[in-house]
């Protein structure tokens, strides 16, 4: 019973050195609600008048029906017709227009003869969001005409949509920066947060005063880390609401285990805290190792900004050890892929073992005496 | 000694070129106010974290109440009350929080122990709201050792608690530290402050990682091995320089208003010293009885 | 004799804390000024003014001949400054050091070796020329700390309790050699909370929850308030204090 209130005793000592703070606070809180808030102004779920140009060799019915049918929606403003194809590159780079449509030639006849005819739906993907909704929109008004066209004709007839993307042909929509942001934020929270505040103790002192008290020093460090890993989860279910109704990312996969994923990066995260905090002995280079240790190399080898797939091999290899990379993968495929669980076994197991190895060797260093 | 509560044996610690203590011995007897005087850099703080277990030592043993530093550190820990040289408190934590948190990780509560340090405590309580670090130096004091002594230790290691601290809040500080000692704790507690010395009931003087003797005060003064005089003039800077240029003098250095002189002989004829200071002319010289400070100068010059 | 510090109704205030209330005091040429108080009493904040470093509330304060607000970096290049915390960088051997402070205070080049040899001499560190400062004992960081402030001859050097926890010998040592530089015409002001060493100094202020309570010779405070040495009379008066705020 004494060792757990011994144990809360320091719990709750360290939610009072985060919450009488106004620095620590603002960066906890503070940064993740903005940069989601900053995301958000990027991304715009409305898909409204996309202007369009139209390249239409055939000049038929069918091609007219369409190209009415898409002028008279909401979502698409006709803005010129292209005497080329050539021309298309030139209006996209101009900002003329956000979709350009090709119709072969003899589109009608096609369609009517062999039963096929296809349109291309070129959109720019500057923002893939967007890029992304008009081709759907356009695919859907095309589709419709079809069906109503094979209903009237009585034979079966295909207008196959090609779509292609300028300009950003992966489609990394801005939504996919929620798991790297998320990323960045717990190895701020965690690892940044957790080694100051045990660097702090040993600046001020007043570890020596812990050390000799009868506290076993594993609880001193589980208590240290303890606060974080709550506010970390309290902070993730900030992000994931915040993603969800400002954001409007369709989180559909498995909400639990989302959140265990999750977990296990947060305690990768704060084992790295730790882990710093056994090798340094003052505060600012607590924040130096972990900024330039564990947040630079996050950004820049996690496939958060640059995709690791075009990086140099050898890159590719380094991103392998570090944590985030895998946490980013795996929160990918949970959050926007929606796949089962048994596709990000791999990237759990991975984290678990980093976890694991962090945490048993800064056990091992972390000292019960001052040399 | 049978009652001795701390005994050390030729310990030895280096910091990597740096020898920090050299053949360390020391008995403290039970309930005793043990003072180690030194300057910085003396190796005071090395010896107080090697006795409560936070350093390891290069070689030599240490038993504090009974327990190794090394083997029985766990149960040493309990028992044995520390202050480190800055007072070390949480900044941000009230007063209140502090003596809390303090008392419940040493497994107590401050309600049990409150009689030990209510004498201490009382002058701070009024301000129980107020975070530590809005404490002046008098009072960070007052908490850090009320913290110390909440859970009722054997043994209370002071590290330099009164460097930088006013004359004023020193003495208050000392008186606090009588107190506990008729409370039966053993206290042993170091400063550079050389007039503090003879608050203690023994002392150890110490310099560049050296004992150079451990006795109580009075009888370290009185193992002054001269005849110290007190010497008074208009102007003690110009005297002092004439001193050390006669050859009849062994030392002669500030003391306050006073010069302190030891000569190699005995005291030469008045005049022949005033001799080459012709601006100063009434000088007297009067003997008098060394301080712990004329001991420890003696003893750095051997 | 001329003076050299002047502080007119000098006052600091935070906010509605008066730090520093309404001190007024000269110092004269060649002077060892001691500048004493409990800790809180407001003795860093009127240095801190004095040295140029923090804008008084109200009244005037001249040193060196300039007025403290408005010529504040004149002030500056008239005094040497030394604490007990910083002075000295302790990454950069001996002679860097001084060589760098020569440097700040525009010490003519070519002098610079020289100056450099001669202060070492002085304080018998020559031997140290090329060790580190932070491998140096405290006392003779101290002694050099002092003898860097005062390299490029300044009128005045402030000194923030510059003998904390120095060894009694070195302590001494240092104090001769503020002796040896109020001969050179320097002025010292200085603070400490070693009361044998408010004996020293030509005249003490004692200040009391920001005034200045106390101001004369030792020999003359002890007969004022017939107390056996300067220790009493602090006591006596700082008793008094009743702010308790750092």
């Amino acid at each position: 019973m004494k060792t757990i209130s011994q144990f809360l005793a320091f719990v709750k000592k360290e939610f009072y050195h985060i919450f009488r703070d106004t620095r620590t606070m603002l960066i906890i809180i503070g940064i993740p609600v903005i940069q989601i808030l900053i995301i958000g102004f990027a991304i715009s779920t409305e898909v409204k008048n996309v202007k369009i140009a139209v390249y239409d060799p055939s000049n038929d019915i069918s091609t007219q029906k369409i190209i009415n049918r898409l002028s008279s929606s909401d979502h698409f403003l006709f803005v010129q017709h292209l005497k080329s194809t050539e021309e298309v590159e030139g209006v996209f780079k101009k900002g003329k227009i956000g979709m350009a449509i090709i119709f072969g030639s003899n589109f009608n006849e096609h369609l009517l003869h062999t039963g096929e005819a296809s349109v291309q739906l070129i959109a720019d993907a500057t923002d893939p969001n967007q890029g992304l909704v008009a081709t759907v929109y356009a695919s859907s008004i095309i589709a419709d005409y079809q069906q109503e066209l094979m209903q009237a004709l009585e034979i079966p007839i295909q207008i196959i949509p090609e779509i292609r993307m300028l300009y950003n042909p992966e489609m990394r929509s801005a939504y996919n920066f929620v798991p790297g942001l998320m990323g960045m934020i717990f190895m701020l929270i965690c690892a940044m947060m957790t080694s100051v505040a045990i660097v702090r103790e040993k600046e001020t002192g007043t570890m020596e005063v812990l050390l000799t008290s009868p506290v076993k020093p594993i609880y001193i460090i589980i208590s240290k880390m303890v606060p974080y890993f709550i506010i970390s989860w309290f902070i993730f279910i900030i992000i994931l609401l915040m993603s969800v109704f400002v954001l409007k990312v369709p989180v559909s996969g498995s909400l639990l285990w989302l959140n265990v994923f999750t977990l296990i990066f947060i305690v990768v995260a704060l084992s790295l805290g730790l882990f710093i905090s056994t090798m340094v002995n003052t505060q600012v280079a607590a924040i130096l190792f972990s900024g330039m240790g564990l947040i630079m190399p996050v950004m820049i080898f996690s496939g958060f900004i640059f995709p690791i797939e075009s990086m140099p091999k050898i890159l590719q290899y380094f991103s392998c050890i570090i944590p985030a990379r895998w946490f980013i993968s795996g929160a990918r495929k949970l959050m926007i892929e929606d796949v089962e669980v048994r596709y990000v076994l791999k990237e759990m197991f991975i984290l678990t073992g980093m976890a694991i190895g962090i945490l048993v060797v800064s056990l091992k260093n972390f000292k019960t005496r001052l040399e | 000694m049978d009652n001795a509560i701390l005994k050390c044996l030729s310990i030895n610690k280096r910091y990597g070129d740096v020898q920090a203590l050299t053949n360390i011995d020391l008995t403290v007897k039970k309930g005793e106010l043990f003072g180690l005087i030194g300057p910085d850099g003396a190796g005071k703080t090395s010896l107080f974290r090697i006795l409560t277990s936070l350093l390891p030592a290069d070689s030599g043993t240490a038993v504090v109440n009974g327990l190794d530093v090394e083997k029985d550190f766990r149960e040493l820990r309990r028992q044995i009350g520390y202050m480190p040289g800055r007072f070390s408190l949480y900044q941000d934590l009230s007063v209140e929080e502090n003596l809390n948190f303090f008392a419940t990780i040493f497994n107590t509560t401050v309600k049990e122990n409150y009689h030990l340090v209510s004498d201490i405590y009382r002058h701070i309580e009024p301000f129980k709201n107020r975070r530590a670090g809005k404490l002046s130096g008098g009072m960070k004091q007052k908490l850090a050792l009320s913290c110390a002594l909440i859970h009722k230790p054997t043994v209370l290691f002071l590290d330099e608690p009164t460097t930088g601290v006013d004359p004023v809040s020193r003495k208050e500080f000392w008186e606090m530290l009588k107190n506990l000692k008729e409370q039966g704790i053993t206290i042993i507690v170091s400063t550079p402050y050389m007039d503090e010395a003879g608050l203690c009931d023994r002392i150890a003087l110490i310099q560049h990682g050296k004992m150079l003797s451990v006795e109580t005060p009075d009888r370290i003064t009185a193992q002054f091995p001269h005849k110290l005089y007190r010497a008074e003039s208009k102007n003690n800077y110009a005297l002092l320089g004439a001193l050390r240029q006669n050859p009849e003098v062994k030392s002669a250095y500030m003391f306050g208003e006073y010069l302190h002189v030891v000569f190699k002989d005995k005291l030469p004829h008045y005049d022949e010293t005033n001799s080459k200071s012709e601006d100063n002319t009434q000088i007297v010289f009067n003997e008098i009885e060394p301080c712990i400070e004329d001991c420890f100068i003696a003893l750095m010059n051997e | 004799m001329s003076i050299v510090i002047e502080t007119q109704e000098l006052t600091k205030k935070f906010g509605a804390f008066t730090a520093v209330d309404h001190i007024s005091f000269s110092v004269e040429k060649g002077e060892i000024f001691g500048f004493l108080g409990a800790n809180g009493a407001g003795k860093t904040t009127a240095m801190r003014m004095l040295c140029g470093l923090s804008k008084p509330t109200s009244g005037k304060g001249f040193v060196a001949g300039y007025n403290i607000e408005k010529e504040s970096e004149m002030v500056k290049k008239n005094i040497g400054y030394m604490s007990q915390k910083f002075s000295l960088y302790e990454d950069l051997k001996v002679w860097e050091n001084i060589r760098l402070y020569a440097g700040i205070y525009g010490v003519d080049g070519k002098l610079i070796p020289r100056k450099t040899d001669e202060t070492l001499s002085k304080i018998g560190l020559s031997g140290e020329k090329n060790s580190m400062v932070k491998e140096l004992p405290l006392g003779w960081k101290q002694k050099l700390a002092f003898s860097v402030a005062i390299l490029h001859e300044p009128r005045i050097v402030f000194l923030d309790e510059p003998t904390g926890g120095v060894d009694p010998i070195t302590r001494r040592q240092f104090w001769e050699m503020i002796y040896e530089a109020t001969e050179r015409g320097i002025t010292v002001f200085v603070t400490t909370h070693y009361m044998d060493e408010a004996e020293y100094c030509s005249r003490v202020s004692i200040m009391v929850d920001g005034r200045i309570d106390a101001l004369d010779t030792p020999h003359n405070l002890r007969t004022q308030f017939s107390a056996q040495n300067m220790d009493e009379v602090f006591r006596r008066l700082a008793r008094k204090a009743k702010r308790m705020d750092t």
